[in-house]
């Protein structure tokens, strides 16, 4: 009953025009990035952030949110139609999607696509709704020692779960949460690493960060390679499904939805894991399993509905304990902070209409995205032939114009360009800069925890092991890392990483 | 004298110790305070100590496993991209949007190879009108569309 009343609360809020047009706005521009290839959801919520200062926080969070998951519908689009995912979570759908557009099932495909989405965003509103009441108040026990521990816990399986180097990634969290403290010191007044440069002594900005390392860096890389992309669409008709086919995929779907809630509620998971996941799992299950990479139904409707689920449980740990676990999630802190909104178990509480109503217009978008995107799938289309040398100039414009507004300075440009040349110098060198972004959103809340728990405990660093649940969540992080360190699991793991 | 056998590894952990060393260096500028009552600079030189460890393992690695070359860096596509839009921030006070972004979006497409004049400023001249549109007519940016000069 009192899912009941939350629900009902969320939808008052979600369902007034000026958000359901913003829940619009939010996931036609994730559609449309998703579509297009060089510029994810991270750099276009890095590149919006300035111009929602003016908005209402739940509307510019319910917009921000639906960018994200509008990503993964465009994505699966491209995947099926040109083989080309639009961004890394849908890369699976390739592999059968495309072959079934090959067979002539493209429509088929596009609905399934979009039909086991649109069922795992329902079912996963539904599981954040649930799930947040408890979590929310088991976070609010929490002590600074155990939001200590839990953020170790947090940044560690984000980048075990993450792909490439483990010591890097962990250097690179390292690194994030050094240049997360830049600036004046709360406590003391002082301002640190600021290199006499006045402008750093209010911090580096989030969006300067995300923006240099996610979009110019993609730009620049892109223009480096000038690879060709073939581009011959499939034609598209009769988006609807044969009753077997149907029959074939209702239960890859919810299998995939099971995976996918479970797996975004993880660290580090997130739409890419809950796909590649649960296609491995669809391929154990199958009765033919050597049907799959030649147009296998279920090869769609398992990993679409993982990678939608996957999205919107990520949202749980933020929402509940004030933690990102993917990068997109670190700029929802981002957003959050700029509505001076500090993400946390309180924000149920403390704010319920924006809480609600968040997880209402999850639902909402997901809707309109069935509604209107299967008959725009044609314009989506059309949007692809733009080639990228008029394209990227135009993101560059967006993004300039996006990160000078923040203060009306230049030099937060600066600042963009400087991140945007480290991103290029990470990719050389094969750091991902994901965990960078999880670190820097985390440096300053994990410093303040630190401080308060070893205060309370006179300076007696053992305060984190002799309290359980910190003691727990610090022994999982270590099990964490030497599971991953055994050299039978990390061939595992590379195998995993490898079918990208 | 060992060989470095994996580059990227090995750079990768040099730039690490580097940073770490310069976050000891600058941060002991810092009060370190006691562990019980942290000054400004505890943090940080715990941080800049993890660093250092973390980048010496890497580049220890980089000298132990082999790996590939680091990808040659074509100047060209950073400099171009992270000039317009830098001379984009730097500019648009005084010489408004619409003129600011043709010069953004002609300049940012030399940076590839197939780059045309006429393409690049018919571009520019429509994302120009767009981008006043959506952001100083809609959003109501506080931008001069014109250029201060002209206008006074």
């Amino acid at each position: 009953m009192e899912l009941f009343n939350h629900l009902a609360l969320g939808f008052s809020v979600a369902l007034t025009p000026i958000n359901m047009m913003y829940a619009l706005i939010g996931t036609l521009l994730g559609t449309l990035i998703g579509v297009l290839p060089g510029i994810g959801p991270v750099a276009t919520i890095a590149m919006l952030l300035p111009t929602t200062y003016a908005l209402q926080p739940v509307s510019a969070l319910i917009m921000l949110a639906g960018i994200y998951y509008g990503a993964q519908y465009g994505g699966s689009t491209t995947s099926i139609l040109i083989n080309m995912p639009g961004e890394t979570s849908s890369a699976v759908t390739c592999l059968d999607g495309h072959q079934m557009a090959r067979n002539g099932e493209a429509g088929a495909a596009l609905a399934t696509a979009a039909l086991a989405s649109f069922f795992a965003g329902c079912v996963a509103t539904v599981f954040i709704a649930a799930v947040s009441v408890p979590l929310s108040e088991l976070a609010l026990k929490f002590g600074p020692a155990e939001y200590f521990s839990l953020m170790v816990l947090g940044l560690i399986g984000a980048v075990v779960l993450a792909h490439g180097s483990l010591l890097k990634a962990i250097a690179m969290i390292v690194l994030g949460l050094l240049l997360g403290i830049v600036g004046t010191d709360v406590n003391s007044g002082v301002a640190r690493f600021d290199f006499g440069i006045p402008q750093l002594t209010d911090g580096i900005g989030v969006v300067s960060v995300a923006m240099g390392l996610f979009g110019f860096a993609e730009i620049i890389t892109n223009l480096e390679s000038q690879e060709k992309r073939e581009r011959v669409a499939s034609k598209v008709k009769g988006l609807w499904l044969s009753k077997d086919q149907f029959k074939a995929a209702w239960p890859a779907a919810l299998r995939g939805t099971g995976l996918g809630s479970f797996l975004g509620l993880l660290p580090g998971g997130g739409a890419m894991l809950s796909a590649f996941a649960s296609y491995a799992v669809e391929k154990k299950v199958a009765k033919d399993p050597s049907q799959f990479g030649k147009g296998a139904i279920q090869g769609v409707a398992g990993p679409e509905a993982a990678n939608n689920a996957g999205a919107q449980t990520s949202f749980i740990p933020l929402l509940t304990l004030g933690i990102p676990e993917n990068a997109v999630m670190a700029m929802m802190v981002g957003a959050m902070t700029i509505h001076n909104i500090q993400p946390g178990p309180q924000v149920m509480t403390s704010n319920p209409g924006l809480f609600w109503g968040l997880i209402a217009s999850m639902w909402v978008g997901n809707l309109m995205l069935v509604v209107l995107n299967l008959p725009m799938i044609g314009i989506w289309i059309k949007l692809l032939t733009v080639p990228y040398r008029l394209l990227y100039p135009a993101i560059l414009l967006f993004c300039a114009i996006g990160v000078y507004t923040i203060n009306n300075a230049s030099f937060d440009v600066m600042q963009t360009a400087f991140f945007g040349f480290l991103g290029v110098l990470f990719v050389k060198l094969e750091c991902e800069p994901a965990p960078l972004l999880l670190g820097f959103v985390l440096g300053p809340m994990m410093e303040e925890n630190l401080r308060r728990a070893m205060l309370l405990s006179r300076g007696d660093p053992t305060v984190f092991l002799t309290r359980p649940l910190s003691a727990v969540m610090l022994a999982a992080a270590v099990v964490l890392i030497l599971v991953i360190a055994l050299p039978s699991i990390r061939r595992k793991r590379e195998e995993a990483f490898q079918e990208e | 004298m060992a060989r470095i056998r994996n580059p990227k590894d090995f750079w990768a952990g040099f730039l690490f110790v580097l940073v770490g060393i310069a976050a000891l260096v600058l941060g002991s500028r810092y009060n370190l305070g006691t562990a019980a009552r942290m000054g400004p600079g505890y943090f940080p030189r715990i941080l800049g100590l993890l660093l250092i460890a973390l980048g010496g393992a890497i580049a220890l690695r980089g000298l132990r496993t082999q790996g590939v070359a680091i990808p040659a860096w074509r100047w060209r596509p950073t400099i171009v991209v992270l000039f317009s839009v830098v001379l984009f921030g730097l500019i648009v006070t005084y010489a408004g949007l619409a003129l600011s972004t043709v010069i953004l979006i002609v300049i940012a497409s030399t940076a590839s190879s197939e780059f045309r004049w006429k393409e690049a400023l018919i571009s520019g001249v429509l994302l120009a009108a767009l981008a006043v549109g959506v952001f100083i007519i809609g959003l109501k940016l506080q931008l001069p569309i014109w250029p201060t000069f002209l206008t006074g």
